[in-house]
């Protein structure tokens, strides 16, 4: 049995191996490829602030004068040594700003999830006690409400009423880091936190609904109303804890999207994230940026999911 | 063999769902929006700036105001929404088709195909929407061309598999195997046994995907990588409203309902479609 | 004449949304001591009668009309505290398929004490008694079981679980719906014969449900039979098993193989099927399939009549068997 455990472990990690190189592949098309002379001219014209050893680093890391091949092989190796190239306009290597950014965006997204799957379990639990019901029509409404209205129309709607008609922003001052001065951070985290929380409440609710309701017809449902255990308990210990494997499965996927996914409201809040790195970046023509960040994120979104699955191999004990 | 879309009822079943007909009926609505706009048949010209009645509040001549340079609001949303229905309409087009073929040759001939194409699927599914739209409109251009294929590669994997699926399940029927063995050719098989019934979720996915499409094309308008100014778009309409929304509430209201309205309607149709495609969901 | 531990009358059971009788103006009585076997074939409404002495039934079935008399109370008008607080302290179910009636990502020993905490016992005292009820029901290493989940145990053990969790806080009635109905036959023999001992040290009342006329006849001290939502015959197991009254009755012994090795007579069915009870509400519901059935059979639900054998629902009953 051992043995079996870990060889499905072991087949899990190989698979996650071989669709990173996948990812790394299709990146290096997408990203260098494409624009190819555009970038392999700019390497000329708009390395400003460079020192010629950095000029370098780039050569090797976009692998200028190459066969293709080899250029996707100079990229990976300079990526998987963490030179993850230069900034034209700055000179700071990129490495350094992901190491200033990621910890904004997983704050982030740490309190988007949280708050998030908090909502959609409680507004899935409220909808689906009486499916068909008002309030079950109300909980799928908001459902639908939370899907439908983009995120950057919300995040719009609320700067405007906060900021303008009440003059409350404190996403007007500069970042703060938690260790800086945690008040203003957490200020700064909070209307962000709620427009992602929303969007990632409709799936959740919808997820925790279809589970709730599947579970609650269960036999052993039925087993534990024919013990004399009150309809709290039910709810709870019975009905909910059976229905975590989705919710868990489904939490860790928001988790991972909004990792990528908060380009749009880390704009408008001013967050200096991973995604205002990219859009920043992408405006800037800083392709190496471009191209490091969005592979860190595909890497990231590969683990999350990795880690989810281990989790919920853990939690129910039907998995051998 | 009694598929689930050759039961000719769906449709009497479909219209039982009031949830389902406003959709129908909100999708058509922001259809024949679209095609008024692509005629030319709007309220007022949509590029034309009138600066004397800029930031005007609706009224019976601008249903929906106006904007800072006294451009017609509703018909500028109505030019926004034409946009937007071309893109996800040649987007989900085009995500479609590859996807199902993909799919379902993928899942029926099995082995290296099949395994190519999930891993492709992965690949994809490992870049949130937005991201990965960015990233290739970045790398190919603004225009709408450009967004439609970013959008489509986005969709693709979804696509492959909701067709890879029933392919699967299919295969492995009895009698699809012993027709196999009798030497009927595949493409047949797959034309009368397999597409049947790869055709039901496929609508299904086509109406839900159409609405992430359009959520994905308003945000890079949004960001200033689709329409560029002075046409106009919704997702920049409300990033130009942004500046003015606090005192000319409408130029925020038009774009933003758009968007809402025909994300709703399309979640809605594919939510009617799902359980009038379904033989299982519906009650006696 | 002692007063019984339950009484049901007038039970009606139908669907929520349209009024169709589903169990049709049942009334019965279970005595203290007494084993009451409930017998019928699926949609006779035997499971549906079990379920809503407790309050079970599933959604979109409720009990229309009629009483459910324990302990001077109707239960179907109590509150919903009332019958929480009787079940599985009172009044206990065990149910047909072990595999699925377990919480599965629950420990047993857990599954045990939640009864107990349920019913206001102690928490220190818990632990020892959920030791002892899994000791009483047969399982060996109940300190292993304690902490284990269902899958891990077989279908047998799994019901002996059940029992245990029934039994563990001595309740008057046990209702038993088809336990053994998917278990193997040895294990069959295992079960009846545990929940016979536990009858015998505990003087409980039980209500055994099955389509298995055989199987009650070594385990309770009458029978009632149901068909299509209404009680066709009710007796004592001699009577019933040596002279039943209803056709039906004598349709289902007649079926039965018998043990008898030399016997070469062919296994007798019934010909045709049970109708739905709401389509039979006034009529006889056996007369399609009677070979004694006449005109007022189709006309007319005939009453319980009691006779020197049995009381069965019939115009014609059978008398004595040659």
């Amino acid at each position: 049995m051992r043995l079996a455990r870990t060889s499905g472990i072991a087949a899990r990690l190989l698979s996650v191996l071989v669709t990173l190189f996948g990812i790394s592949v299709f990146i290096f098309i997408v990203l260098r490829v494409i624009p190819g002379d555009t970038i392999t001219g700019s390497l000329g014209i708009e390395t400003g602030v460079l020192t010629p050893e950095q000029i370098d680093d780039l050569k090797r890391y976009y692998g200028i004068d190459k066969p293709l091949i080899l250029q996707y092989f100079s990229w990976i190796t300079s990526f998987l040594s963490g030179d993850l190239g230069f900034a034209y306009s700055t000179g700071v290597s990129v490495l350094t700003l992901t190491a200033s950014a990621l910890p904004v965006t997983i704050e982030l997204a740490l309190f988007g999830t949280i708050s998030g799957v908090i909502m959609g379990i409680a507004i899935g639990m409220f909808s689906a006690k009486k499916p068909g019901s008002t309030r079950d029509f109300l909980g799928q409404l908001f459902g639908l409400l939370a899907l439908a209205i983009p995120g950057f129309v919300l995040s719009t709607a609320i700067v405007t009423i906060m900021a303008n008609k009440f003059g409350y922003f404190p996403n007007g001052y500069e970042y703060m880091t938690p260790w800086e001065d945690i008040w203003m951070n957490l200020q700064q985290m909070l209307f962000p936190s709620i427009v992602l929380g929303i969007a990632v409440a409709a799936p959740v609710m919808r997820t925790t609904r279809s589970a709730l309701l599947e579970t609650v017809d269960k036999d052993f449902i039925r087993t534990a109303f024919g013990k004399g255990l009150n309809s709290r308990i039910v709810q709870f210990r019975h009905v909910l804890r059976n229905s975590m494997i989705p919710i868990v499965t489904m939490t860790g996927i928001q988790f991972g999207y909004l990792l990528g996914g908060a380009v749009i409201v880390e704009k408008i809040f001013a967050l200096p994230g991973m995604g205002r790195q990219i859009l920043d970046a992408i405006n800037k023509r800083e392709y190496a940026t471009v191209q490091s960040s969005v592979m860190i994120f595909a890497i990231l979104f590969v683990t999350i999911n990795l880690v989810t699955d281990l989790i919920y191999r853990r939690i129910d004990p039907r998995i051998k | 063999m009694k598929t689930q879309s050759s039961d000719k009822n769906w449709i009497h079943y479909y219209f039982k769902s009031t949830s389902g007909v406003v959709g129908a009926v909100l999708v058509l609505i922001m259809i024949i929006i679209s095609i008024c706009a692509a005629f030319g048949w709007t309220t007022h010209d949509p590029l034309t700036q009138n600066p004397m009645d800029a930031l005007q509040p609706p009224s019976s001549t601008y249903w929906f105001g106006t904007d800072q340079f006294g451009r017609d609001v509703f018909s500028r949303a109505m030019d926004g929404m034409r946009r937007s229905m071309i893109v996800s309409i040649v987007a989900v087009g085009i995500a479609g088709f590859v996807g199902v073929l993909l799919g379902v040759l993928g899942g029926y001939l099995g082995k290296w195909l099949d395994g190519f194409v999930v891993r492709l699927s992965d690949v994809i599914f490992a870049f949130p929407a937005i991201l990965l739209a960015l990233a290739i409109v970045n790398s190919l251009g603004n225009s709408w061309i450009d967004t439609s294929l970013a959008i489509a590669i986005v969709y693709t994997p979804i696509f492959i598999r909701v067709a890879r699926g029933p392919v699967l399940t299919i295969k492995e029927l009895d009698y699809v195997k012993s027709v196999r063995v009798l030497g009927f050719s595949s493409p047949r098989i797959l034309i009368s046994h397999v597409l049947p019934n790869v055709l039901a979720p496929i609508l299904v996915q086509i109406a839900l995907s159409m609405s992430w499409a359009i959520l994905t094309e308003s945000g890079l308008s949004f960001l200033g990588l689709g329409t560029q100014p002075p046409d106009a778009s919704l997702g920049l309409m409300v990033s130009e409203a942004q500046p003015m929304a606090a005192f000319a509430w409408w130029t925020l209201v038009a774009p933003s309902v758009f968007i809402t309205l025909v994300v709703v309607g399309l979640n809605l149709v594919g939510d009617g479609l799902r359980d009038s495609l379904d033989p299982a969901r519906r009650q006696s | 004449m002692s007063k019984p531990l339950i009484e049901v009358k007038n039970l009606r059971i139908e669907t929520a949304e349209d009024s169709r009788t589903l169990v049709n103006n049942i009334s019965f009585e279970v005595f203290p001591g007494e084993a009451v076997g409930v017998v019928g074939e699926s949609g006779s409404g035997k499971t549906l009668t079990a379920l809503s002495i407790l309050g079970l039934l599933p959604r979109g079935v409720i009990a229309r009309s009629g009483e459910i008399n324990y302990s001077d109370s109707n239960l179907l008008a109590s509150s919903e505290e009332h019958r929480r607080s009787i079940r599985g302290n009172q009044i206990s179910m065990i149910y047909q398929d072990p595999m699925t009636a377990l919480n599965p990502v629950m420990k047993l020993g857990k599954q045990l004490s939640e009864v107990l905490e349920a019913h206001d016992v102690l928490k220190d005292e818990a632990p020892e008694r959920v030791f002892n009820a899994f000791k009483e029901v047969g399982i060996p290493e109940p300190d292993r079981a304690l902490v284990s989940y269902p899958h891990e145990f077989s279908g047998g053990m799994r019901q002996r679980v059940m029992i245990a969790m029934a039994l563990i806080m001595s309740p008057k009635l046990l209702i038993a719906d088809e336990p053994t109905t998917a278990l193997d036959v040895t294990i069959q023999q295992q079960i009846l014969a545990l929940v016979s001992e536990q009858r015998r040290k505990s003087g409980m009342s039980m209500l055994w449900i099955t389509h298995d006329l055989g199987v009650v006849a070594n385990l309770v001290d009458r029978v009632i039979v149901m068909y299509a939502g209404q009680i066709v015959e009710v007796g004592t197991v001699k009577d019933i098993f040596t002279n039943p009254q209803h056709p039906y009755t004598h349709g289902l012994l007649a079926s039965l193989p018998k043990s008898d090795v030399k016997s070469r007579e062919r296994l007798m069915a019934i010909p045709g099927v049970p109708p739905k009870p709401w389509m039979v509400e006034n009529s006889c519901a056996f007369s399609p399939r009677c070979g004694r059935a006449t005109v007022e059979c189709f006309t007319q639900t005939p009453p319980l009549k009691t006779n020197e054998f049995t009381s069965a629902a019939c115009f014609h009953e059978i008398g004595k068997n040659q």
